[in-house]
């Protein structure tokens, strides 16, 4: 289970690692993603946990098969994903950051201000 | 579908004692099942009534559809890996080595693969012309191992077939099954008690305790299948309540509790509201929960 993490099902764990990688652009649209068989070996998982994270994605639409040849990222995934990703940031990010900080304490204000001072600028680059 | 391994009603009572006891369950083909319980368990019982080394007291086992001990034509599609496989001693000029065992195995399995073999047997550095007697408790595992993967079995039964083997080769033994079994898919049964190495393998697993069936569930089930909440004690209650906990810990004002069940976004967003710390089980810590519970069916707690 090189790389994955116990607890959560592996299969969504595989899933969620490939559907990272078409969100940053590291595997393009129309890119041919690995096999299940290259994805249990680098995992070190059973094939066929390998075959169900692929096939999870397959039913989202996100990659599609080509008979004999393999996988492949579809046409709009990224698109799709980075949108579906920003639709739960506020949940995913935001909450528990102004939970934590209004457990500390720490007012809306001061809490744009270590935004700020963090770096951020937009599009997420660093200076 | 035919299982590839049929389990039914199997007990075996050695002097009155029940090593195993109403034992069932179905294998299917093309499938890696984790055998898993502490030692004492039943597990090289049961894998040795399977492999037809033994006789139950009562109930069957079926393997490919036939009988293990009135089949003889079933012992070259099935293949029996144990923690300390025996080879015979005489009969061979000089002492049985290595190469003999390997050539042996390469005569009574249909399938096998010498080119498999010698990869193998360089992989885990067996030297061929080794009197067997002769080697070293590890190196008897690795050639047990070699001999489990290169007949390419229909039926695979390892039993801890890494005794005196170090992480590195252990680490060996799975890689190369998985990369075996990726591209020659058979029926694989091991049986381990080093769950938490092994889990990645395991599509399902069957626990035994005490010679009963106490878990017969797909590995990733299993894994969802209990979480861990820990925070302020008066929270974890909260969030505890109407559920079942396996276990309970305490140190001042916080409490650590093993939920069982399924967690959904609700149950998750109440617990970040209750500022509660939740982790999942590792499968081995899930495992270990579940055959703690004695006189419990763990198989309705998991589905449920």
């Amino acid at each position: 289970m090189a790389g994955l993490e116990e607890g959560a099902p592996l299969f969504v764990q595989v899933a969620e690692r490939l559907a990272d990688e078409i969100a940053d652009g590291g595997l393009a649209e129309g890119e041919r993603v690995p096999s299940t068989n290259e994805l249990a070996a680098f995992y070190r998982i059973n094939p066929a946990t390998a075959a169900k994270g692929i096939s999870m994605l397959t039913d989202d639409g996100l990659l599609e098969k080509r008979r004999g040849i393999g996988m492949f990222v579809a046409a709009g995934a990224r698109a799709r994903l980075l949108g579906e990703r920003r639709k739960r940031f506020a949940e995913r990010y935001v909450e528990p950051l102004v939970t934590e900080a209004s457990r500390l304490g720490i007012d809306a204000d001061e809490l744009v201000a270590l935004i700020r001072e963090s770096g951020y600028v937009q599009r997420g680059t660093r200076p | 579908m035919t299982p590839a391994i049929s389990v039914t009603g199997l007990s075996r009572r050695y002097r009155g004692q029940l090593a195993l006891d109403d034992v069932s369950f179905d294998i299917e083909p093309g499938s890696i099942t984790g055998l898993l319980g502490r030692n004492g368990a039943g597990k090289t019982t049961l894998l040795r009534i399977v492999a037809g080394h033994e006789f139950p007291s009562a109930g069957s086992v079926t393997v490919l559809g036939t009988s293990p001990v009135k089949d003889d034509a079933l012992l070259h599609r099935m293949v029996f890996v144990r923690e300390d496989q025996l080879y015979p001693e005489n009969g061979t000029v000089g002492g049985f080595q290595v190469r003999h065992a390997l050539r042996a195995a390469s005569w009574f399995y249909p399938h096998w693969d010498a080119k498999l073999a010698e990869a193998l047997t360089a992989d885990f550095n067996l030297p061929i012309r080794r009197k067997v007697r002769r080697l070293s408790r590890g190196m008897r595992s690795a050639l047990g191992i070699v001999i489990g993967l290169a007949s390419r079995a229909e039926v695979t039964l390892f039993d801890e077939p890494y005794a005196g083997l170090d992480p590195v080769a252990r680490q060996l033994f799975y890689d190369r099954l998985l990369a075996d079994y990726a591209v020659h898919p058979r029926t694989v049964l091991l049986s381990t008690h080093l769950i938490d190495e092994a889990a990645g393998l395991l599509e399902r697993i069957v626990v035994i305790d005490s010679g009963r069936v106490v878990l017969d569930a797909a590995a990733d089930e299993v894994r969802g299948s209990a979480t861990s909440v820990s925070g302020p004690a008066i929270a974890v209650a909260e969030f505890a309540a109407g559920r079942t906990v396996w276990d309970r810990r305490r140190i001042g004002s916080r409490e650590s509790a093993v939920v069982a069940g399924v967690l959904d976004d609700t149950d998750r967003a109440r617990a970040r509201a209750l500022r509660l710390h939740l982790e999942p089980l590792t499968l081995q810590q899930a495992v270990i929960h579940v055959a703690r519970m004695p006189g419990t069916d763990a198989r309705e707690r998991t589905s449920a």
